[in-house]
């Protein structure tokens, strides 16, 4: 288990390390250490928000600005909590710890399998959730930690290993397009978002584009539901 | 001791944890989820991947140059080499190398 999580954890492993060391950096170059490093990346652990988060510190926003940022930024969580409510049924304690680290990447990661009617089949994937998180967020630590402190030596050019992250979403969403035959919700969140990233603009499309998309599967349910049977389950 | 900072980083952890915690708090385990929210659980992982893919392109231009040409070319390559081996860390590997490549040698 411990084996499985390593490896399907690598591609998070490259991009939090390099966007952690990143983050890092920026954070000691803009005045804030090693500690204050540490502490963002246990304690808000979100990376597009922490690098929103150095101009707000840097730029002495209000903390009123502070929440709406963070809300306007982070609200897709919202969508996280909710995919996994059955799935992280009777995790035990386990289970704060699994609310808390899911970020985009371990949601990715956790969100594949359907709920188990076998308590036991449920019981060792909360482990593998758990772990999965854990191990998630150590990198991004470990990242970030190593960049407040060492700065910019690395030793050889990283530009574009980032994109490891958008690789693992692409790679992710091919995989549930092969193993479905319903494709109208992969494709309402790709043309939907992509239709308010036009509208709205880079800065403010997740929030409309999270209230269409809700919209249009709230709108699909009959259809989809009365699909299922005919389909044999989930993939 | 920076109190600005310290409330700055108080805030925004508090309130992506309210985020996070929200749906489990408002359906709690020990209670039937209601079946709209069953649904949306089983129908949202494949919609907010697809989200996920364009919030990571966001900031692609398609005005300047290179006018989004290596993260659509990766990204091509990553979903054609997972169609062709169903390998998630070789797709992933071959299209992240192809596209440092691409932006470090060839744009």
């Amino acid at each position: 288990m411990l084996r499985k999580a390593f490896l399907d954890t690598i591609p998070v492993l490259t991009g939090y390390v390099v966007l952690g060391i990143g983050f890092g950096i920026i954070l000691k170059t803009r005045g804030y250490g090693a500690g204050w490093a540490l502490a963002m990346s246990l304690f808000i652990y979100a990376g597009s928000l922490q690098y929103v988060v150095i101009d707000l510190l840097t730029g002495g926003a209000s903390l009123l600005t502070t929440a709406l940022t963070s809300l306007m930024v982070n609200a897709r969580h919202l969508f996280y909590g909710i995919s996994m409510i059955d799935r992280y049924k009777g995790a035990g304690r386990k289970k704060l710890y699994m609310m808390f680290g899911l970020t985009d990447e371990t949601y990715s990661l956790v969100c594949q399998d359907p709920v188990s009617e076998d308590p036991a089949v449920q019981r060792e994937r909360h482990k593998y959730y758990f772990t999965v998180s854990f191990f998630n967020q150590c990198y991004w630590v470990t990242g970030s930690v190593i960049g407040a402190l060492l700065g910019s030596v690395i030793p050889f050019n990283t530009e574009g290993i980032d994109f490891a992250l958008t690789a693992l979403f692409v790679t992710i969403f091919t995989e549930q397009w092969l193993s479905t035959r319903d494709h109208r919700p992969a494709l309402i969140g790709l043309v939907a978002s992509a239709a308010c990233l036009l509208i709205f603009g880079a800065g403010s499309f997740l929030i409309p584009a999270m209230i269409v998309i809700t919209l249009l599967l709230t709108g699909l349910r009959s259809s989809v539901e009365g699909r299922r049977p005919a389909k044999g389950g989930e993939a | 001791m920076d109190m600005h900072a310290f409330g700055t980083v108080a805030v925004a952890a508090l309130v992506t944890m309210a985020l996070r915690f929200l749906p489990f708090i408002i359906f709690r385990g020990d209670r039937e989820t209601p079946a709209y929210i069953t649904y949306l659980g089983k129908v949202l992982p494949f919609a907010i991947m697809g989200m996920l893919v364009v919030f990571c392109l966001k900031g692609v231009s398609f005005a300047a140059a290179p006018y989004g040409i290596p993260e659509f070319l990766a990204c091509g390559a990553v979903a054609a080499l997972h169609v062709w081996k169903r390998n998630t860390l070789l797709s992933i590997a071959g299209g992240t190398v192809l596209y440092m490549v691409l932006v470090q040698m060839v744009f």
